[in-house]
């Protein structure tokens, strides 16, 4: 039984947001881009605290998600960005039970804080601000199988972006603000008993680089390493079952790639691969990620 | 950057660092205890295990006009003089009750050690030594039954210890420091009763002995809790040192009494041998059955198939025997068929309603177990009822001897069926909670409930039909999570009941009701 309901929140907010929160890239005004990304994460080796190992009682843990998500653009360098995911989550071993339905909303508002042309090189800060919570009363205390970890959460990015041509590299970092999860029970251990249906979730903080050849907001391709980090939380014990306000740590690499399909103008395909190389009370997991999104121009007046 | 958004971005992230996230806790939000009634006749209570009151002796007080008192009473005066924000800490925590707070550490405790060991390479498993407890895999295994023996012991115990304890605070009659001399101050409510010697120091030396014997790597932790305990009275003001030492001394020197028992009433040898875990199954083959068999992986030996043999409280092994249920529908019938239908419906129906019933009552690895919840259950009405630490201690035993004999009568029915679990019959069954490593047949949690329910219901008359419906959602909590037929359940519930009512007929001729 392990965890990884956490690493899909995480991996939600993070990897499927190319062109989205965590990015430099804007929609210019009244232009509205949407479309669905299919997920695949699976795992058989998780680390339980730092004991890295495998669990014939679980086999591998498979998920499979589908995501619908909008981008609009306000103003120039001002964008909102939704997003929400069905997902569907199982063991191939053992005899639990596998989870599915709607997980949260995610809403981020980006602001392009300040730009220059420097020499050639184009840069510019961007300042992200997000919010999430939960969109249905799916089992939050039930990992690494249930789809989600109920907690809302708003969160701060900060981003700086260089490009030269048509080369770039972006940095950011992340802070995530959790709140306190209810569960079903009304006692639990971590370290000590807790009276309480009360979880307390330990903030996360995290950051990503990327680097990566553009060519306008519809053509690009990148690598990227992040690193998750809860700031606080307890390990598992040994041979026990996750909990939602353990200590959950990744750093992973991926890559990013976005083209424009030549079928119909505005219409792009995404595609990401992502891979967890070391991690603390997570999956390793693997995460392939490819949808369409479509681009428009939300004419004024038009609708009347 | 504007002005407006870089504030609103500066208020946003303040706003999300200062939210406040502490957690209230029910138990620490719990009243001093201050009983409404003192049970001074508690010293002729019927005694659990010893053959009397007196079994183990208690010494003469120091004299109220002795130097020595005199420095005692001066400890209490300088201690109040110098308390640190630990010291007003501590002393909230234990005023809720010494009876109470004993019983949270020994479910955390279980907590802490409820994990079954992790797998040797070759795909055998260790077992906990209790020579070596803090050695990879930790001893011990506190397991539902391990759980269940260990509350009966502790709560007995102190039991046992507190009605000898109040035999003697009878006999010497011995005055509150306060009303030795009138500038002590008490800081918590002080049952205006004897005060040597300090029933609150007889608990915590019970208790200490008692997990020290349960819990072996924890003995550190036990003496923190201990000093920690008894220190209290004295800075209350409610004991001199000479009272809870002697306190101590006694709760110690009975604890040891049910130590000796503990040792010798075969529950360390309920693991069996591999010889035993073979017979089982040969035997339920021979009776035409499908045998229970292990649903881990790799397979793990059934849980402490012999516990059935552990020697109770309140029935012998041939009460046991003779109150075994008959046996589940054999697993070629078709009333097996349509159970198994049943379980398979649930598993493949799920609603939120029932997921939150079986995750409420779940209690499985890692938790105090379904023993521990009840436990929690009854000390959260006992804290508004105000019984003194005597009653407190005398319906804890009642409930947890109840269900330590339900876990035997149960874990007999278990092995001498060995019936197997519906996912092991249809691997379509996925079950909405952990599959317990033991047969099916009859269910714990509904044994274990309707044991509880039905002692706390006399005890609480008030509450009986409320604990009765609890039972039942526990009880129908395995069925929902799709790991129980509808026999185990249905059948554990009225075993449960019967041990109840032993546990009732008990309570009716101990001398407290």
């Amino acid at each position: 039984m392990r965890k990884l309901a956490g690493f899909l929140t995480f991996s939600i907010c993070v990897s499927l947001s190319a062109q989205t929160e965590s990015d430099a890239l804007f929609m210019a005004k009244r232009n509205l881009c949407g479309g669905f990304m299919y997920g695949n994460t699976s795992w058989n080796h998780y680390w339980e605290g730092t004991f890295y190992r495998n669990n014939a009682n679980i086999g591998s843990f498979k998920s499979n998600s589908v995501m619908a998500m909008a981008n609009y653009g306000i103003g120039n360098g001002l964008n909102v960005i939704a997003s929400a995911a069905w997902v569907d989550n199982r063991v191939t071993a053992g005899t639990l039970i596998g989870q599915k339905g709607v997980q949260d909303l995610n809403l981020f508002l980006k602001k392009e804080l300040w730009a220059k042309d420097i020499k050639g090189f184009n840069s510019s800060l961007v300042a992200v601000g997000g919010v999430s919570a939960p969109l249905t009363n799916y089992v939050a205390d039930y990992l690494p199988i249930s789809i989600g970890m109920r907690s809302k959460t708003a969160s701060i990015r900060l981003l700086g972006d260089v490009q030269k041509e048509h080369w770039y590299g972006t940095a950011s970092a992340m802070y995530t603000r959790r709140s306190n999860v209810t569960i079903d029970r009304n006692a639990y251990y971590t370290t000590e008993m807790v009276y309480s249906n009360q979880v307390a979730m330990p903030d996360v903080f995290s950051y990503n680089v990327r680097l990566g050849w553009r060519d306008g907001p519809d053509k690009y391709f990148e690598i990227l390493a992040d690193r998750i980090n809860t700031l606080g939380g307890f390990d598992m014990r040994k041979n026990d079952m996750p909990f939602l306000s353990n200590n959950m740590d990744a750093f992973r690499l991926g890559i990013n790639v976005k083209y424009p399909a030549p079928a119909l103008k505005g219409l792009s395909v995404m595609a990401t691969g992502m891979q967890t190389l070391s991690g603390r009370n997570m999956g390793k997991a693997t995460t392939f990620m490819a949808g369409l999104v479509y681009q428009t121009e939300i004419k004024k007046g038009e609708k009347k | 950057m504007n002005f407006s958004l870089r504030w609103s971005i500066l208020l946003g992230l303040i706003a999300m660092v200062s939210c406040n996230k502490e957690i209230t806790q029910r138990n620490m939000q719990f009243a001093a205890l201050n009983p409404d009634k003192i049970d001074t006749s508690a010293g002729n209570w019927k005694p659990v295990l010893l053959t009397s009151a007196t079994e183990f002796a208690c010494d003469l007080p120091i004299a109220v006009s002795s130097a020595d008192y005199k420095l005692q009473l001066l400890e209490i005066k300088s201690r109040q003089a110098n308390m640190t924000e630990a010291d007003e800490a501590a002393l909230k925590y234990w005023s809720a009750g010494t009876v109470l707070r004993w019983n949270e550490i020994l479910r955390e405790l279980v907590a802490k050690y409820n994990l079954p060991p992790y797998q040797n390479p070759d795909g055998t498993y260790p077992i906990p030594s209790s020579t070596n407890p803090l050695a990879y895999p930790y001893f011990p295994f506190a397991n539902p039954p391990y759980a269940a023996r260990a509350y009966a012991y502790v709560s007995a115990a102190q039991y046992d210890a507190l009605v000898a304890a109040y035999h003697y605070k009878g006999f010497y009659r011995r005055s509150r420091p306060s009303a030795v001399d009138n500038t002590i101050k008490e800081l918590v409510p002080v049952v205006k009763d004897y005060a040597y010697p300090s029933e609150e120091a007889v608990v915590a030396g019970a208790a200490f002995a008692m997990m020290s014997m349960l819990f072996p790597g924890e003995q550190d932790y036990l003496q923190e809790k201990l000093s920690e305990c008894i220190d209290t009275r004295i800075l209350a003001g409610a004991n001199v040192r000479s009272e809870v030492e002697a306190g101590v001394k006694l709760g110690k020197s009975v604890a040891a009494k049910f130590v000796s028992r503990a040792r010798t009433d075969r529950a360390g040898k309920a693991i069996g041998t591999p010889a035993d875990w073979t017979k089982l199954e040969s035997d339920a083959i021979a009776r035409g059955e499908t045998p229970w068999i292990s649903q881990e992986s790799p397979k793990r030996p059934p849980m402490l198939p012999l516990f059935g043999r552990t020697i109770g409280f309140l029935m012998d092994t041939t009460e046991v025997i003779t109150n075994r249920p008959p046996a589940p529908p054999s697993t070629g019938s078709a009333e097996f068929a349509k159970e198994l239908d049943e379980v398979l419906w649930y598993s493949q129906n799920p609603t939120r309603e029932r997921m939150r019933i079986v995750h409420f009552w779940g209690d499985g690895a890692g938790t105090y177990t379904p023993p521990g919840h009840w436990n929690a259950i009854a000390c959260e009405d006992f804290v508004n009822m105000r019984f003194s630490e005597v009653r407190w201690a005398r319906n804890l035993a009642l409930l947890n001897m109840a269900m330590f004999d339900a876990a035997i009568c149960c874990w007999d029915a278990k092995y001498a069926y060995f019936n197997p679990r519906p996912s092991q019959v249809n691997n379509k069954i996925k079950t909405l909670t952990g599959l317990p490593n033991f047969p099916a047949y009859t269910s714990g949690h509904s044994t274990f409930s309707g044991a509880a329910a039905t002692i706390l219901g006399h005890v609480n008359p008030g509450r009986a039909a409320d604990y009765m419906s609890m039972a039942d959602e526990a009880s129908k909590s395995r069925l929902y999570g799709a790991i129980h037929y509808r026999s185990d359940i249905e059948i554990g519930m009225s075993m449960g009941k019967t041990v109840g009512s032993k546990a009732v007929d008990r309570a009716k001729t101990d001398g407290a009701d």
